[in-house]
């Protein structure tokens, strides 16, 4: 992976995020430092979705902020950040190949087609780059969604249960590729449903329960049990 | 200019989906080419009274038509949620807007242009003598149908009933459009037709204006 971007942290500061009068996110306080790779752990509608969109800026926090840091000091303009959700975030009606143009050339990516090229190969469609989406598997059209996701050499990498979708072998080929990102330094956020290849790659485990942060551990004594939690 | 070379992009994406799946234009011209020979059985469509009714009677049918096609235009981006995808990618959300309504305009004008000829076969118009007065007007109109109906349908298809929402937020705010478009063109289906600049004015500050609108507020419509 080529190390373009700089390091960055994210702090959360007193996060809430109101749905009506549903609470999604309760006083959510956290700072990630730059290169920590974080797993957030919690049973459905913990608010772990919400919490990885909010850091991609799609969801604007109900009171409270977020800030991207790098070097300690806060960075003017939030850093490129790559986004992987539930749904694939990639067009049905176009190729993969068209997919990754069309970000790559809203992003502005210098050199689009061997940029491309080398993602395709990565994640393994270089053969079916001219198949429409629409004739994928659920697996590979993840692994579309993972390359557009790593177009712009994001500097936040953001994975809302990336494994979704993928075959063993699929999965692990993906762990290969986080651990890739996460020894390139890059920060990274994921949320996991239990523990599986992917989430002993985190170096850190938060544990959200009805919107709140309920557990936060670095590797150590209680951190398995903190990713294991959805499967309890 | 990031703004430009994003909406080109952008743009380049909704015909190359369209053209490839022909969904919209091909249902929304067969409905539409229905509901004129349709109208033609409900009166006697003599040149004296298709001038009097035809402006009225293809309008409502143009309303028809963007109805249908205006409704899929951002549902189409929550499936696989490539409106996330999008808002992360381009600089200014605005341009997401600006190539929905590029691409809105040109898909009713060409229905439009399409149903022009039958209609003034089946209703014994004269239209060729006026045909680019004619050009011009359906070009506001439906410009200023499709800058309304695009920032609608990013609104509606947030919600809950949003089938239902979106035809009842956009008749009553395209009236005063309607009514206009109507107007100039009954003027130039006339015996001795003539433009009427002051309704091609109205359409002409409409849409200036709602696209003023939607440039303002374009960012907070797109929001989760």
């Amino acid at each position: 992976m080529p190390t373009v971007f700089s390091p960055t942290g994210i702090r959360f500061e007193n996060i809430d995020k109101r749905y009506g009068g549903l609470y999604a996110l309760r006083r959510v306080s956290l700072e990630i430092s730059a290169g920590e790779c974080v797993a957030f752990a919690g049973r459905n509608g913990s608010g772990k979705t919400t919490l990885l969109r909010i850091a991609a800026r799609l969801v604007r926090p109900s009171s409270g902020r977020v800030s991207f840091l790098n070097g300690g000091e806060e960075r003017g303009v939030p850093p490129p950040a790559g986004f992987v959700a539930h749904a694939t975030m990639v067009y049905d009606e176009l190729t993969a190949e068209e997919n990754l143009l069309l970000f790559a050339r809203l992003q502005g990516i210098a050199e689009p087609v061997a940029r491309i090229e080398a993602l395709l190969r990565e994640v393994g469609l270089v053969e079916r780059r001219g198949s429409l989406v629409r004739t994928f598997s659920r697996g590979m059209r993840q692994r579309v969604a993972i390359a557009r996701a790593l177009l712009n050499e994001p500097a936040v990498v953001l994975l809302d249960e990336p494994t979704t979708g993928l075959d063993p072998q699929g999965a692990s080929w993906f762990a290969q590729t986080l651990r890739q990102l996460r020894d390139s330094g890059r920060t990274i956020l994921m949320s996991l449903h239990g523990e599986s290849e992917v989430s002993t790659l985190a170096t850190r485990a938060i544990q959200l329960d009805a919107g709140a942060v309920v557990a936060d551990t670095r590797a150590g004594a209680n951190f398995r049990s903190v990713l294991a939690f959805a499967n309890a | 200019m990031a703004l430009l070379s994003n909406t080109a992009v952008l743009l380049g994406k909704e015909l190359r989906t369209e053209f490839r799946s022909r969904e919209l234009l091909t249902t929304t011209t067969v409905f539409v080419l229905i509901v004129i020979v349709l109208f033609s059985f409900s009166f006697d469509p003599t040149s004296e009274e298709s001038r009097r009714f035809g402006a009225g009677l293809l309008w409502l049918a143009f309303l028809f038509a963007a109805s249908l096609m205006l409704q899929p235009c951002f549902l189409r981006e929550q499936s696989n949620d490539t409106l996330g995808a999008l808002r992360l990618s381009v600089s200014d959300p605005f341009a997401i807007f600006l190539a929905k309504l590029v691409a809105n305009t040109l898909f009713l004008l060409l229905t439009e242009l399409l149903l022009l000829p039958v209609f003034a076969v089946m209703y014994n118009v004269q239209v060729l003598p006026m045909l680019h007065w004619l050009v011009l007007v359906f070009f506001l109109g439906s410009l200023g149908v499709s800058i309304t109906g695009t920032a609608l349908s990013a609104i509606s298809a947030q919600a809950r009933m949003r089938e239902l929402l979106l035809p009842l937020l956009l008749l009553p705010l395209l009236t005063p459009i309607l009514v206009a478009s109507t107007e100039v063109t009954a003027v130039l289906f006339d015996r001795s037709p003539y433009v009427q600049w002051k309704g091609v004015g109205f359409l002409a500050v409409f849409d200036l204006a709602f696209l003023t609108i939607l440039w303002l507020l374009g960012e907070y419509l797109l929001e989760e």
